[in-house]
């Protein structure tokens, strides 16, 4: 982080299985306590409310998992960033596993602006695998995908197609099919949702029953032309520690298996949790008397 | 056939995506257990009939669950209230409720433990059995069908509820789920025959009543008796008392919700019980006697609960915190010596209204002073002599004063209506009371604002106001619009205010008798849940109900009860005797307090005398700052039934059994007399 004289670190962790319900501002909210349950040397920011310094990447919509979500943090005083990860998993809910931390260079971008594209695996209940490759051979061959959506509370339309550079079909262990599709961050972040949503339109299935399923996989930085894992792109050349293989079978071994185009940030997934908390609120004075 | 213990989460996932806030569902918070549940264990669902958010905080629950799980012979889960997107979701796919922490479905516990602390979630209540696929009503169940069991401040008058739970538990209930769990081991370990066996040996733990054992008798509308079927069934139920809290340190592992929920810290009960003697508060009443908690094993239970939780916050909780002995030190102490727990932030709910409470609050709050709140309760002094809430003006301005002088901007009020003898300057006092802190405000601050909030009175069985006839939904409205009128928004003070019909509601389960119980089931029919949620409560339901059963509201909610009436919780004891309860009315009308007989001599109430209990407090002295804290008359000279417990006693958190080392007040407290 920039202007101070603490120690960035970044961290990459997980969101899976149950815990995927939780949302954004809740899994900042158990990663602060988790620096409290660590006693971490936190950074803290100065005025009325101190809170830590802490910068999270882009926002993960409630419902859905990733392989690897990032945050920045900043210390006070230094501390072994190898066991960062092991100690911050264990004073976090299962499923959230930190996999990978690193002590950031100087003046590193933030998540938010850095990041320039993002690696999904779509799965969608009761569509077998010749649906979905005829669907996205029409996705592609498409000029444009508009769909409505809401931002800032107000229905908008957007073109879905100039966010993915790629869109395929596999077909996995368990012979389902799974899409994989590389989205760019910018000039504006692609829901999932949306993506799920054209994609059962073109199909003309609506869903049914079951639950279509996010995973995001990957995020990516792209400099003079390479694509560089976050962990990576800005590592501080000081203290270079060995990354973490974690619990799931991680590790930082990614491959670059898509081609490139052009890109965008901001996953505006922003959760309603402001709404939430003055629910909370309210429910707490409805109960005087 | 028995409901299978299987893991419902693959059926519940696919719901979680369509409805709001899907994290209440799927537990893992820190401090939750995952237990394994073996064939001889008596398994329990502890149960809040309301949303994640209401009730995951409840510290009684919490407790349970712990005490449980420690237990060889008891595994406990949680389940919460689904909210009403979810439950239609559950029933369209026929799946039943389901624990939080293992996704187990309900009907497969041997026991569904309720929390019932408002009478309003009553329809959840039944909501909750019926989502559990057993039935509504006690008698209709079957030998496979869980033992349904409640607990908590509502249960003191049982009798609306007769009809749907099995048995119910009075008082602290730490050492009576292990009772009723031993009960239970056999029942099982005999293959779960005889319902009506198991029951009536229910009926026979102490703090244990189970409806199901009892003949009531009506003359016409009149209750005549309830009388137990059999002569081991005891003729009244009194009520289980903790007699030493220092030896319950629970919860030790609070639960750290991933969502965001009222009174969302870290809470330590500091001490239970209170007799300051509001008459119109039943919390204070049902549980006394006074007993704190020691020092030494609070700031330990701080101390573990922050490092084991990583909450930033923590309460101190009780009836009236600022009565704890030597509250002051131990907020210094909390203050200042946090090693390694960051900015940790400290609230004392619940806090008296004198000069000494600002001065506490002041040690708390050393930046960001917004609000502060008070309760006085009545805005007259007279009333509030009628309710035992000795405030005098001078205590609330000079506490008033203080706040906006060190800083604070905004005071909260807390005022009842409708209390018995309130006349319109009763009420209308409020409004110059509110007028006058604003005016004390703005000599401090420009922007100094005032909050009144005002609650409609509920007379709670077990207290000296049980014979009052509540005031009626037009009389309510009639003097919440007059407080209204009389403050105008020039003046400076907000009111807010709670819904005269929901109060009139609250007031029918209140003192209702066995007969309601039918009401809470048709309104529960006609689609009546969520009751304390004011989108979602519907007053023409309960009127409706109560018309269709051939009940009269305002017998049962605005008549006056006399002396000699048969109260439907006669055969319930909180160790109360009635007739110090109705020599306490009897004071109020005559406007005349009674002290506080931690400090005082005792007044024979009967908890003490008859359970042989004593209070537990660290000092003798009443503390100090106002009047409240020192208007009371320490000149008596008679012993006061008090255990003095040594400040600074060492006493290991876990099953520290310290009781002899406590020295008696009696000398202690001649010593400080002399």
């Amino acid at each position: 982080m920039k202007g101070s004289d603490g120690i960035p670190v970044r961290v990459r962790f997980t969101k899976l299985g149950k815990v995927r319900f939780v949302s954004h501002r809740d899994v900042a909210r158990a990663f602060e306590r988790a620096f409290r349950i660590e006693q971490l040397p936190m950074a803290f920011t100065l005025g009325f409310s101190p809170r830590p310094k802490v910068s999270f990447g882009l926002a993960l919509g409630t419902g859905h998992e990733s392989l690897t979500e990032y945050l920045d943090l900043e210390l006070a005083e230094s501390v072994e960033i190898d066991e960062l990860p092991a100690r911050l998993s264990a004073a976090l809910p299962e499923g959230i596993d930190v996999s990978g931390a690193c002590e950031l260079a100087d003046r590193a971008v933030s998540l938010q602006e850095a990041v320039d594209t993002v690696e999904l695996q779509l799965r969608l209940v009761d569509l077998d695998s010749a649906t979905l490759k005829g669907v996205i051979e029409r996705a592609l061959a498409a000029e444009s995908l508009p769909i409505t959506t809401t931002r800032k509370g107000r229905n908008v339309v957007e073109d879905l197609r100039p966010a993915f550079r790629s869109l395929v079909v596999h077909v996995d262990d368990d012979g389902a099919p799974v899409v994989h599709t590389e989205v760019n961050t910018r000039p504006r972040g692609l829901r999932p949702a949306d993506l799920l949503l054209k994609l059962r339109e073109l199909a003309d299935r609506e869903l049914g029953a079951g639950e279509d399923r996010v995973l995001r996989t990957h995020q990516w930085i792209e400099r003079d032309g390479a694509r560089l894992e976050p962990l990576e792109a800005d590592r501080a050349t000081r203290n270079a520690t060995p990354l973490r293989v974690t619990s799931k079978g991680l590790t930082d071994d990614r491959r670059d298996n898509s081609g490139g185009q052009d890109l965008r940030p901001d996953f505006t997934d922003v959760e309603h949790a402001d709404a939430d908390f003055a629910a909370a609120e309210s429910t707490a004075a409805r109960r005087i008397a | 056939m028995r409901e299978q213990m299987t893991d419902l989460w693959p059926r519940i996932e696919p719901l979680l995506a369509k409805v709001e806030k899907p994290a209440r569902y799927i537990g893992m918070e820190r401090g939750s257990q995952r237990p394994t549940h073996r064939p001889e264990q008596v398994s329990w669902l502890l149960v809040y009939p309301d949303t994640y958010e209401i009730g995951l905080p409840n510290q009684g629950l919490q407790v349970l669950y712990e005490i449980l799980n420690e237990r060889d012979d008891a595994a406990a889960e949680r389940a919460y209230a689904p909210w009403i997107d979810l439950e239609a979701q559950l029933r369209a796919n026929s799946i039943p409720l389901f624990s939080v922490d293992t996704h187990r479905p309900a009907g497969a516990f041997d026991v569904l433990a309720f929390n019932l602390s408002a009478e309003l979630v009553y329809t959840n209540l039944l909501s909750c059995i019926d989502l559990a696929g057993v039935p509504v009503r006690s008698e209709e169940r079957g030998p496979d069908d869980p033992i349904v069991i409640a607990g908590g401040h509502c249960a003191f008058n049982p009798e609306p509820l007769a009809d749907f739970v099995d048995a119910l538990v009075m008082g602290d209930g730490e050492e009576a789920v292990g009772e009723i769990t031993e009960v239970l081991a056999a029942w099982k370990r005999g293959g779960r025959k005889n319902r009506e066996a198991v029951l009536r040996d229910l009926a026979s733990v102490p703090g244990v009543y189970v409806p199901a054992m009892y003949d009531v008798e009506y003359d016409g509308q009149w209750l005549r008796a309830i009388t137990p079927k059999h002569p081991d069934v005891p003729a009244v139920v009194d009520k289980r008392t903790v007699a030493d809290l220092g030896e319950w340190p629970y919860p030790k592992h609070q639960l750290v919700p991933l969502v965001e929920v009222v009174h969302d810290r870290l809470n330590v009960e500091i001490f239970r019980g209170c007799t300051r003697g509001c008459r119109f508060c039943q919390a204070g009443m049902i549980t006394r006697p006074v007993r704190e908690r020691p020092w030494e094993q609070v700031r330990t239970m701080v101390r573990d609960g922050l490092q084991r939780s990583g909450y930033d916050e923590v309460a101190l909780t009780s009836l009236s915190s600022a009565d704890f002995s030597g509250i002051d030190g131990l907020v210094a102490d909390l203050v200042n010596n946090q090693e390694g727990t960051g900015c940790v932030g400290l609230s004392l709910p619940s806090l008296r209204v004198d000069a000494f409470t600002v001065g506490l609050a002041s040690q708390i709050q050393k930046v960001r002073r917004t609000g502060l709140t008070f309760a006085p309760e009545a805005g007259s002094w007279r009333l509030r002599q009628v309710i035992n809430k000795l405030i005098t003006e001078a205590d609330l301005y000079s506490a008033v004063e203080g706040a906006y002088e060190q800083g604070w901007r905004r005071v909260k009020l807390y005022f009842l209506t409708g209390l018995p003898t309130e006349m319109d300057e009763d009420t209308l006092g409020i409004a110059e009371l509110g007028r006058n802190v604003v005016e004390i405000g703005r000599r401090y601050n420009k922007s100094a604002s005032c909050t009144v909030s005002l609650g409609g009175f509920v007379p709670k069985p077990h207290t000296p106001f049980q014979w009052f006839g509540q005031n009626g939904v037009e009389e309510l409205k009639r003097k919440v619009f007059m407080l209204k009128d009389a403050l105008p928004k020039k003046s400076g003070v907000q009111m807010r205010w709670h819904d005269p019909e929901a109060t009139f509601v609250e007031g029918i389960a209140s003192r209702g008798d066995r007969r309601i119980g039918r009401v809470i089931e048709r309104v529960w029919r006609d689609g009546g849940t969520f009751q304390e949620w004011g989108e979602h409560f519907n007053f023409a339901l309960w009127m409706d109900a109560m018309a269709a059963e051939g009940l009269d509201p305002d017998w049962y909610v605005t008549r006056h009860r006399t002396a000699d009436e048969v109260l439907p919780w006669d055969h319930i004891s909180a160790g109360l005797h009635k007739d110090f309860l109705w020599q306490d009315w009897q004071s109020a009308l005559a406007e005349h307090g009674l002290p506080d007989c931690r400090w005082t001599p005792c007044y024979d109430c009967g908890v003490c005398t008859d359970y042989a209990l004593e209070h537990v407090v660290a000092s003798a002295v009443a503390p100090a700052g106002g009047s409240q804290g020192t208007g009371q008359d320490l000149s008596f000279g008679a012993e006061v039934p008090v255990t003095l417990r040594p400040r600074g006693e060492r006493s290991e958190l876990a099953g520290a059994a310290t009781g002899p080392t406590h020295s008696r007040k009696h000398s202690a407290a001649e010593g400080v007399r002399q």
